[in-house]
């Protein structure tokens, strides 16, 4: 079948049909080849807008920044949902358009092909030299039956006549086609499904800790609508070990070669421990829900007495990198605990240290060679009882009193102490652990998904190599010698090996072996 | 892991490179020759006895008995169709040089010799070639070498200008066998999409009457084998590649830039053999169509990269 054929591309508007009829004209617009088309087209020009803007479930902060440098077009932006293509109602009514003009598509050619599989091959036109394909010659002994065998054996599907022969092959072209668009379908129904019965959270797990998979251990967690928090895998690690590996000498100095993350995994609880390498590109699969290593950095562990010489924090403090190249890292410590004033310290942490020539220090590899702690520290109300809610990774200084700017001072190396000016107290780097960031995703409609994706190529391919195409042949016979043979043969779609070949093999073979020196003919015509 | 570089290696897949480009552009030479002295085509005449989709045996071959042979009566000189042979040689030389090239590189480095931007474009150059050259073994489709070969050898020379990285290792989000797969299928399908949009720029640039170049017929059919090919080629490297991405990334579709541009490159090709298969689309219409895809498909291979951020880290441009 093809495009051309398709009476229903262009129907007539009706005039006072009343409501049914508008209905009916609605829905065959909606469904006609060329809606398809268009709406195909509005998909692909409205993904644009989500590869140029920074999108909120892919970069919240780089959204964040542009809300900073430019507020005013940001907010127009975020009113159109640019920042959220992917979920905007427009998006959502392109993609449903579509859905609909597919299924009413897909359903009605289903059932046209279904009876045209029943279907015998028409009966041959009167006159076959009129055909793009045509041949004759006189072949002894040829009768409506063998020709009908003869084009049996190569597969066509046969219906013969008093002297005629009908012959129709190709019908996985549509068919292919067909299971090409139904699994488009049924590949937007899995992805719709996976969105609405799926969930995905972040959480950052420090060396030494653990992971227990409940909505409250994650530190972001976006559930889809039909889950509960009671559905969630119940496993559990522990990350024992992070190791990263990086090029050591040469250009690429610094460039990371591998991470790998040792844990230890109870998949229920209760369950045995099992240990488990995570890497980039090899996730943890608990029954379908799967962990992912996203990112890592150095969490130094500090140990800070306050004025009165009480411990008032110990821990590991995970730090972000700042730079990617020698992962020098920056965190914040918050000891609202501290007495008699609460103590705030800004941390440079320097994995491989090295002095600079203006007398500063500086991190010159990301792996942990020579791992220092540069510190600033602050004393003053850090403003934590106003109710505001603050970041873990920012301390507003502006309110603080600066006791230490550690930048040209000899960085804390592990287990020094710096005493803080004033007996405000003692800060010490005790030790330093690696921290990995992880994606955990639970997404039921990643396998069916790729059913459906897999199905889509092979019915692409059936209906992108097949042709159909239909011969008739017919026999008059006569005594002696002279049975003539008439060939015709017809193709109504492109694509594929050459139809004119094999049609002249299909030629050749019913002329048999013993195929004279008889007149033959074998006008090509353009078949379209 | 690997992480020594074969230093010697590399600099010989640099070397190669050069020649690479070199043959290609002697060769664009000798097709151009070919093309500007060798017999004038007619426009595609209303009835010829060529059936559309019909393979080698049946198409014309311009070489010997093209419709149009010497229409304003002269004679071709004979060292055209030599000049013709020679490039022809010179492609295949070219085309060993570039295989050359990449095997070194990869011998170099021991790991898949498509791991960046440079090692990338170098490839789809290669695909395009390999493309060309077959497709000319089994079709009269040597007009296409000219163009072909400039192509190459212009994606080759911004490879090297702007591209080039030294061998070495990749990144750990690169270091999996699905680059085998979902990198391999997408070059190859780059290489054959390049070889229609040639063909569809020439269609466009040629009129409708006698011409140096090949009848519209036989530029529309050599475009619409080499899409019927590339496009499951395409669509399985989407799929490998969501395959990829939900082993790395932790979701198969995410809607990153390179994602939505894969896509829409998609739709602008099943949209191209969807106007082919719809009267009233066919020829001029179409080919735009197909035009658009390809402004989509380098689009997505070097505006992506350049201009907008995401995910795939093969992308850094030095
Ligand atoms: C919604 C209604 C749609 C209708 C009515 C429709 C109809 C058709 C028809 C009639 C053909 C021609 C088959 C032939 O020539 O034998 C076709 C082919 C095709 N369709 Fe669709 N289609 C629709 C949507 C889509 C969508 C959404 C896609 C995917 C993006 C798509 C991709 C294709 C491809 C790749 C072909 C093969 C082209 C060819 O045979 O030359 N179609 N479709």
């Amino acid at each position: 079948m093809t495009a051309t054929e398709e009476v229903r591309a262009d129907p007539v508007r009706p005039t006072g049909l009343g409501p049914v009829g508008w209905l009916r004209w609605a829905w065959r617009m909606l469904t006609s080849m060329r809606t398809a088309l268009i709406l195909l087209f509005l998909f692909a020009l409205a993904s644009v807008p989500g590869s140029i803007y920074p999108q909120r479930s892919i970069s919240p902060d780089r959204v964040a920044q542009y809300f900073k440098d430019s507020p005013g077009m940001a907010r127009w932006l975020d009113r159109l949902w640019l920042f959220d293509v992917f979920t905007s109602p427009w998006f959502a009514a392109t993609y449903l358009l579509l859905f609909i003009s597919l299924a009413g598509c897909v359903f009605p050619r289903a059932a046209a092909h279904l009876r045209e599989l029943r279907r015998t091959p028409p009966a041959a036109p009167r006159n076959l030299s009129r055909l793009p394909q045509h041949a004759s010659f006189t072949a002894p002994g040829a009768t409506v039956d063998t020709v009908a065998a003869q084009l049996r054996k190569k597969r066509f599907r046969t219906v013969t006549g008093p002297g005629w022969v009908a012959a129709e092959k190709g019908y996985m072209r549509e068919t292919g086609n067909l299971l090409f668009h139904a699994a488009l379908l049924a590949l937007l129904v899995a992805v719709g499904a996976g969105g609405l019965y799926g969930y995905r959270g972040n959480v950052l797990v420090v060396e030494g800790n653990g992971f227990a998979n409940t909505v409250a251990a994650y530190d972001r967690y976006i559930p889809g609508q039909r889950v509960s928090a009671e559905s969630l895998e119940p496993f559990s690690f522990t990350l024992d070990d992070f190791q990263a590996t990086y090029v050591a000498t040469g250009d690429r100095r610094g460039q990371p070669l591998d991470f790998s993350a040792k844990l230890k995994v109870t998949d229920h609880p209760g369950g045995r421990e099992r240990p488990y390498d995570l890497r980039v590109n090899e996730p943890l699969d608990v029954n379908g829900t799967q962990t992912y290593l996203i990112g890592h950095g150095y969490a130094p562990g500090f140990k800070i007495l306050d004025g009165k010489g009480q411990v008032a924090f110990e821990g590991a403090v995970p730090c972000l990198a700042a730079d990617q190249v020698t992962y020098t890292s920056e965190c914040v410590i918050k000891v609202p605990d501290a007495q008699p004033q609460q103590l705030g310290f800004l941390v440079r942490f320097l994995p491989t240290t090295v002095p600079a020539q203006d007398g500063s220090y500086v991190s010159v590899f990301p792996g942990a060679a020579n791992p220092t702690a540069q510190v600033f520290a602050f004393s003053g109300d850090l403003g934590m009882k106003s109710g505001q809610p603050q970041s873990v990774y920012q301390l507003d200084t502006k309110n603080l009193k600066p006791l230490v700017m550690g930048f040209k001072t000899k960085p804390l190396s592990v287990g020094g102490t710096l005493p803080l000016p004033g007996g405000a107290g003692s800060i010490q780097l005790t030790g330093v652990r690696e921290w990995i960031s992880l994606q955990i995703a639970y997404d039921p409609g990643r396998i069916p998904a790729l059913l459906a994706a897999g199905l889509a190529v092979l019915g692409l391919v059936l209906s992108l190599t097949v042709r159909r195409r239909r011969v008739w042949v017919r026999v008059t016979e006569a005594e002696g010698e002279s049975t003539e043979v008439e060939v015709g043969g017809l193709t109504r779609t492109e694509g594929g090996p050459g139809f004119a070949e094999e049609f002249s093999q299909i030629v050749t073979d019913l002329r048999g072996p013993k195929a004279g020196e008889t007149a033959s003919r074998q006008g090509v015509k353009d078949a379209h | 892991m690997p992480t020594d570089v074969n230093s010697g290696l590399a600099t010989l897949s640099d070397q190669l490179i050069l020649a690479t480009v070199l043959l290609y552009v002697f060769a664009m030479i000798g097709y151009a020759l070919d093309l500007g002295f060798g017999r004038v085509r007619t426009a595609a005449p209303a009835r010829v006895l060529v059936p559309v989709g019909a393979g080698a045996v049946q198409t014309l071959d311009p070489h010997t008995d093209g419709p149009g042979a010497g229409s304003d009566g002269r004679k071709p000189p004979a060292w055209a169709a030599r000049a013709a042979t020679l490039a022809v040689a010179l492609s295949c030389l070219g085309w060993a040089a570039n295989l050359g090239a990449i095997i070194t590189r990869g011998l170099a480095v021991g790991r898949w010799p498509w791991g960046n931007m440079y090692e990338f474009v170098v490839a789809i150059c290669f695909a395009a070639v390999t493309a060309f050259l077959i497709m000319q073994a089994r079709q009269p489709v040597r007009f296409l070498g000219a163009f072909v070969s400039v192509a190459a050898a212009l994606g080759l020379g911004f490879a090297v200008r702007y591209l080039h990285v030294q061998a070495g290792p990749v990144v750990p989000a690169l270091n999996s066998y699905w680059i085998a797969i979902h990198v391999t299928a997408a070059i190859f399908a780059s290489g054959l999409f390049i070889l229609a949009g040639v063909s569809g720029a020439l269609f466009l640039a040629r009129g409708d009457g006698p011409s140096r170049l090949p009848s519209r017929d036989e530029l529309e059919r050599v475009a619409h084998r080499a899409i019927v090919i590339a496009f499951p080629i395409w669509t399985f490297a989407v799929i490998a590649g969501a395959l990829w991405a939900d082993k790395a990334w932790g979701r198969y579709w995410g809607w990153d830039p390179k994602e939505v541009w894969a896509f829409i490159t998609w739709i602008a090709y099943a949209a191209y053999l969807h106007a082919r298969a719809t009267a009233g689309w066919r020829g001029r219409a179409a080919m735009i169509v197909q035009l658009v895809a390809f402004g989509c498909l380098l689009f997505n291979l070097v505006g992506v990269n350049i201009f907008l951020s995401g995910l795939h880290s093969y992308a850094q441009v030095p």
